[in-house]
């Protein structure tokens, strides 16, 4: 017994010696490979008897189990110094910068057109359009603008060509020449096109480009509005006043935003009226919900009988109001961008900056402010 | 409309003050536009007593005055002539702020002498151009006095807009009467009297105009007055037309603005003398010509109203008065004009010769065709009172337009229209006070609205009316009836796609860009623009004369734009409208960017490469894959529109073997000769998704199928095959996607052309993925796949494998 003690502490310090894992692999193949040490004393026992056997057999087993131990125990020691060693080595500089992406954005237009969507959708309306290029009658007459009203003055309207090729023959009656078409000047046309194709009762909005012949420091040729328009048995002007008053609160996310109607004159609305909400401009610098003094934000009113009539709808059984506002305006007000123009001008700088995140989808649950 | 306080209160009595006066008119619909009070800018200034004036010792041109004011007695020097003893002035103190120039006065010494503040003229004032000395005031202005009080520019100037139904509140009386109407004061009645006429007017009036065109002029009133004496008008009327912004010229013209301002009555005034016989009112011929008030000479067309004597025209009615038949210092004989004009015509006049004047646009209005004669009757007694002379009878031609009309109104409306729930008695009250009269029925009643509101034509509008003099913000606010459970979607499904669309590309690294709906003809052209209607009759500028066939050309354009910026890599995209044709169907929504530079932007980890039409190929996919195309559903050919590269570009389309094939999209390098054109660096790769042509998703519900993942591990086999360089890769790719039921994909790894290759050929290398179903494939069994994916890719493409 003393040999295999012996042998077994001599193996032993060899292992805790060791200091690679080749070098531990030829002191288990020393040990306990096919000729190894321990391999050879357990040779050895099958021309014992069966008491000796069974004695030094469990003590053969013993001693290789406690070589085989030792072994994966250095092995663990050494791998982890190694990796430590490997580790002292291995370094990135960490403020390198990550690899570039494209970052994209969403402009501010669509932005917000999808925060009024939230609101309006959540009080029940849904969306409509009807197309750029209008006809006069859509885009005047049925909104009771007669020709040569003093009103479409005011709207600067674009034309397109016209096809004389296209008049109708003669003898085609009144009306019979093909209507001069223009880019629509408001999105108050899709009112009557979504009247003239669904029944009453009515509760859209629809945003939009409109288009006025007019370009200065405030004003482009083309710029986007909400149209909205509710119709049903019994709207009346509260009703225009508590859906608009609760949209203008939820859009600039003010609980307590003043407002104010204000009478005014639309040819398609009456009674008619603006809506100002209440704001300071102190040193230059305009702020809502604050101070005393008031911003134009829209325009609205109780769509006219004639109106309704024009598409199609009984003004004695069907009443609402309608209402139109600037989305560019309300992008500018609430997030502070000062020029118009800029909008469409494509600037990457200026899309980065006022742009939003591509997953920064507006919703009411996690509230509409950026 | 300007007017001021001290003008409203003639015809309203009332303890408002501006502010209170502005808040209200605002209330009612008469928005303010402003408030000013003249005397805030000359509170500094106030009456001075010249004590002495002597010479200045140092200078010939100088004087030196003792001045007493209202802080006492000092010493001031002044350069002007008629700065003498005993006069009254203005002075200003030391930190007075001069209005015209906006300096701070300080205490100066002028040659050697100090001087303590300063007489002024009317120029330093901002009053006037007059410079030639200093303003002297009446010998009875107090010393100390406010100079604004004594020279009566104490009255605050309140400008409103009107909107155009309210032609009556283009004078100082209409205004009062809303404003009483709301309770903020009484109105006080006009006391117009006819004017004895001791004459006959020498000249007549008559309208020659036919049936058509009779509503030109309907109604003509006239007057003369003889042995006048015209001459600069009252300091009180010069003081009114000076605070509304008009220049005072003489008694009689001025007499005209007044009744503008005062009455919305447009009047018109003739030197009597310089007309020839008779006065008519004609449509102009065409040629004829006018020499104007204002100085500019018109021909005339064949469609303006036109008072003409003997001579020929004399004036456009309604709109401007002629230079040579006009009053001036010298008119001893005065004819007074008192008419009604078509609004629709003089609007025409005035936009086709482009004439801005008051009467122009107070009869665009309309005017009150019952303030016709009072109007003349107002006028004539104004023209005594100022000049003196003897009246005529009146004249007249054409007959009053009939006005009267009713308007049935149930008295419930109110509440149920306007939501205000007021008593009946104070909706009466507030027509009557407005000037409606009424007929009480059993359930309803007959309104007359006033002959000065040919606005009010329905119920809808005495509604109106009530609610805006009772106060909008009497109407309380309701929330709209709730519609019953969760709102259904509010978008349409390709309203839908364009916002997923959006979020997608900007998810790629894209920057979205909303850019204007026009751009040239020349980009339009280039960009595949083909109906020549979609051109604008009046651009606001020859770039933008075009409706874009995309907004590609627009993106292009604004790459130019960036890169001269010196931007970099610049990805633009915009979901926007797209013009076929000029019908509502010709109008697409169209999904389309443009990269253009790098890929990925030069950096540390290498990696950079130019962009090419796989990026433009993958942005499209990803569109289309998020509106529900799969990528693997669609066929993408070769070949593109003109704007693309011919060989570098591709179409991605839907359709069966049989039937038309829907195209989805569009991408590619840009055709090298447009960008040659348009001087923008490459390279720029592009695309065009047709989010219309999209396929709705069919209903299917919202299940999903059920997910196969087999337990047993797939094989993978790479496979190279020699084919012709024409053969397409998704030829082969398909062919091998089909060659057993076993194979789950097929990635195509290597394309590869040119050096030890034979001419005419490429490599595809392909890894075929082979997925066992129920038992574990053996060695053989996968041979036997293998077989049949080389023998299907030959057949498709005549490849061969490669050893």
């Amino acid at each position: 017994m003393d040999d295999l003690d012996s042998l077994t502490n001599s193996l032993l310090a060899e292992i805790g010696r060791a200091d690679s894992a080749a070098a531990l692999e030829e002191l288990r193949i020393a040990a306990l490979g096919k000729k190894g040490t321990i391999t050879g004393l357990v040779k050895t026992l099958g021309a014992m008897d069966a008491e000796e056997r069974k004695v030094k057999g469990a003590a053969f087993n013993a001693a290789k189990d406690r070589i085989a131990a030792a072994l994966d125990a250095r092995r663990a020691e050494i791998a982890a110094r190694e990796l430590d060693a490997r580790l002292a080595f291995e370094r990135v500089d960490v403020t390198l910068p990550v690899r570039a992406e494209a970052q994209g954005r969403i402009h501010p237009v669509s932005q917000v057109t999808e925060e009024v969507i939230a609101i309006f959708a959540h009080m029940g309306f849904t969306l409509a359009e009807g197309p750029d290029v209008e006809d006069d009658w859509h885009n005047f007459t049925a909104l009771n603008i007669p020709p040569d009203h003093p009103a479409r003055q005011m709207h600067d309207t674009f034309y397109l060509q016209d096809d004389k090729a296209a008049a109708a023959p003669a003898g085609a009656g009144a009306g019979g020449n093909r209507p001069a078409l223009l880019l629509r000047t408001h999105t108050s046309p899709v009112q009557i096109r979504h009247m003239q194709a669904n029944r009453p009762p009515y509760r859209i909005i629809a945003p939009g480009r409109v288009y006025r012949s007019d370009s200065d420091m405030t004003h482009t040729p083309m710029f986007h509005q909400v149209e909205g328009l509710v119709i049903d048995r019994d709207i009346h002007m509260g009703h225009l006043k508590g859906c608009l008053e609760e949209f203008l609160r939820a859009i600039f996310g003010i609980p307590d935003l003043r407002y104010r109607l204000r009478p005014s004159h639309f040819p398609f609305t009456e009674p008619s009226a603006e809506m100002d909400i209440g704001c300071s401009r102190k040193g230059g610098v305009l702020k809502l919900g604050e101070g005393d003094d008031w911003l134009e934000i829209l325009g609205c009113g109780m769509v006219h009988p004639r109106v309704l009539e024009y598409a199609g709808v009984d003004s004695n059984q069907w009443q609402g109001f309608a209402f139109g506002l600037g989305i560019d305006r309300i992008a500018m007000l609430k997030y502070g961008i000062p020029d118009l123009r800029a909008f469409f001008e494509a600037d990457v700088r200026w899309l980065r900056h006022y742009g939003f995140a591509p997953l920064d989808v507006p919703t009411l649950s996690a509230g509409l402010n950026r | 409309m300007k007017f001021t306080l001290g003008w409203l209160k003639q015809h309203l009595d009332t303890s408002a003050n501006a502010q209170q006066v502005a808040a209200k008119l605002t209330a009612v619909g008469l928005e303010v536009a402003s408030v000013s009070d003249p005397a805030a800018a000359l509170a500094a200034f106030t009456v001075a007593h010249v004590l002495e004036a002597k010479p200045h010792p140092q200078a010939d041109r100088l004087r030196l005055c003792t001045v007493q004011t209202a802080s006492g007695t000092v010493e001031v020097v002044c350069g002007a002539p008629n700065a003498r003893t005993g006069m009254k002035a203005v002075y200003a103190p030391i930190g007075a702020t001069i209005p015209s120039s906006g300096d701070v006065l300080k205490k100066a010494k002028i040659r050697g002498v100090e001087s303590n503040g300063m007489l002024v003229s009317e120029r330093e004032l901002g009053l006037s151009d007059e410079h030639e000395g200093i303003i002297e005031l009446p010998p009875s202005a107090t010393v100390g006095a406010a100079f604004a009080a004594v020279r009566g520019l104490d009255d605050p100037v309140i400008d409103i807009s009107v909107t155009p139904n309210r032609g009556d509140c283009l004078g100082v009386f209409g205004i009062a009467r809303d404003l009483a109407a709301a309770g903020l004061g009484t109105l006080k009645p006009l006391a117009i009297r006819p004017v004895p006429g001791t004459f006959r007017s020498p000249i007549g009036v008559s309208l020659k105009l036919t049936p058509a065109t009779a509503n030109a002029c309907s109604y003509f009133v006239g007057r003369t007055v003889r042995n006048v004496r015209n001459g600069p008008s009252p300091d009180w009327l010069q003081k009114r037309l000076r605070a509304v912004g008009l220049r005072p010229i003489s008694a009689l013209v001025d007499m005209t603005n007044y009744m503008s301002f005062a009455f919305a009555r447009p009047l018109h005034v003739f030197d009597a003398d310089k007309v020839k016989g008779n006065l008519h009112v004609r449509l102009s011929r065409a040629g004829e010509k006018l020499l104007g008030l204002n100085g500019k000479e018109y021909v005339l067309d064949d469609q303006v109203t036109a008072i003409c004597d003997d001579s020929g025209v004399l004036a456009m009615g309604g709109v401007l008065g002629g230079e040579p038949s006009g009053c001036t210092e010298t008119t001893k004989t005065v004819f007074i004009e008192s008419a009604v004009f078509d609004p629709l015509r003089t609007a025409a006049t005035g936009r086709k010769y482009d004439i801005v004047s008051d009467a122009r646009f107070r009869f665009e209005r309309v005017v009150d065709p019952e303030f016709v004669a009072p109007g003349i009757e107002e006028a004539t007694r104004l023209v005594l009172e100022m000049c003196g002379g003897e009246p005529s009878e009146l004249v007249v031609a054409g007959e009053k337009p009939a006005w009267r009309r009713q308007v049935k109104v149930r008295p419930s409306r109110v509440k149920e229209l306007g939501g205000l729930d007021i008593p009946v008695s104070e909706a009466s009250r507030v027509l009557q006070a407005l000037g409606c009269t009424a007929e009480h029925k059993p359930d309803h009643a007959l309104v007359t609205p006033p002959s000065w509101r040919p606005d009010i034509h329905g119920e809808a509008d005495l509604v109106e009316e009530v609610v805006r003099i009772v106060g909008i913000d009497r109407v309380p606010a309701v929330s709209l009836p709730r519609v019953a459970g969760v709102p259904r979607p509010a978008l349409s499904p390709l309203q839908k796609r364009a916002a997923v669309a959006r979020r997608t590309l900007a998810a790629r690294g894209l920057l979205e860009a909303v850019t204007f709906s026009f751009t040239s003809a020349r980009l339009a052209a280039l960009f595949g623009h083909a109906d020549a209607r979609l051109v604008l009759q009046n651009p606001i500028s020859a770039d933008l004369d075009a409706l874009r066939p995309s907004a590609l050309p627009n993106l292009v354009a604004a790459v130019g734009r960036n890169l001269d910026r010196a931007a970099e890599d610049v990805a633009l995209f915009e979901v926007g409208p797209a013009y076929r044709s000029a019908t509502p169907e010709g109008q697409m929504r169209n999904a389309v960017g443009v990269r253009q530079g790098q890929a990925t932007p030069r950096q540390w980890a290498g990696g950079a490469r130019p962009v090419d039409a796989f990026d433009a190929k993958a942005d499209a996919l990803a569109v289309l894959d998020a509106c529900g195309v799969a990528a693997s559903a669609a066929a993408v050919e070769p070949g593109a529109p003109s704007w693309y590269h011919p060989g570098r570009s591709g179409t991605v389309c839907l359709g069966t073997r049989t039937g038309p094939k829907t195209v989805l999209a569009h991408f590619g390098e840009i055709h090298p000769r447009i960008l040659a054109e348009l001087d923008i660096k490459g390279p720029l790769a592009m695309f065009e998704v047709f989010l219309e042509s999209v396929p709705p998703s069919k209903d299917k519900g919202t299940t999903r199928p059920k997910l196969n993942a087999p337990d047993l591990l797939p094989v993978t086999r790479d496979f190279a095959f020699l084919v012709d360089a024409a053969v397409p890769a998704a030829t082969l790719v398909r062919a091998a996607e089909k060659a057993d039921p076993l194979i789950a994909a097929v990635s195509l790894f290597d394309s590869f052309a040119g050096k030890g290759m034979e001419a005419g050929k490429k490599s595809l290398a392909v890894a075929v993925r082979i997925q066992p179903a129920e038992k574990t494939l053996t060695d053989p069994e996968i041979e036997a796949v293998a077989q049949k994916i080389v023998a299907a890719v030959t057949k498709a493409t005549g490849g061969t494998l490669r050893s």
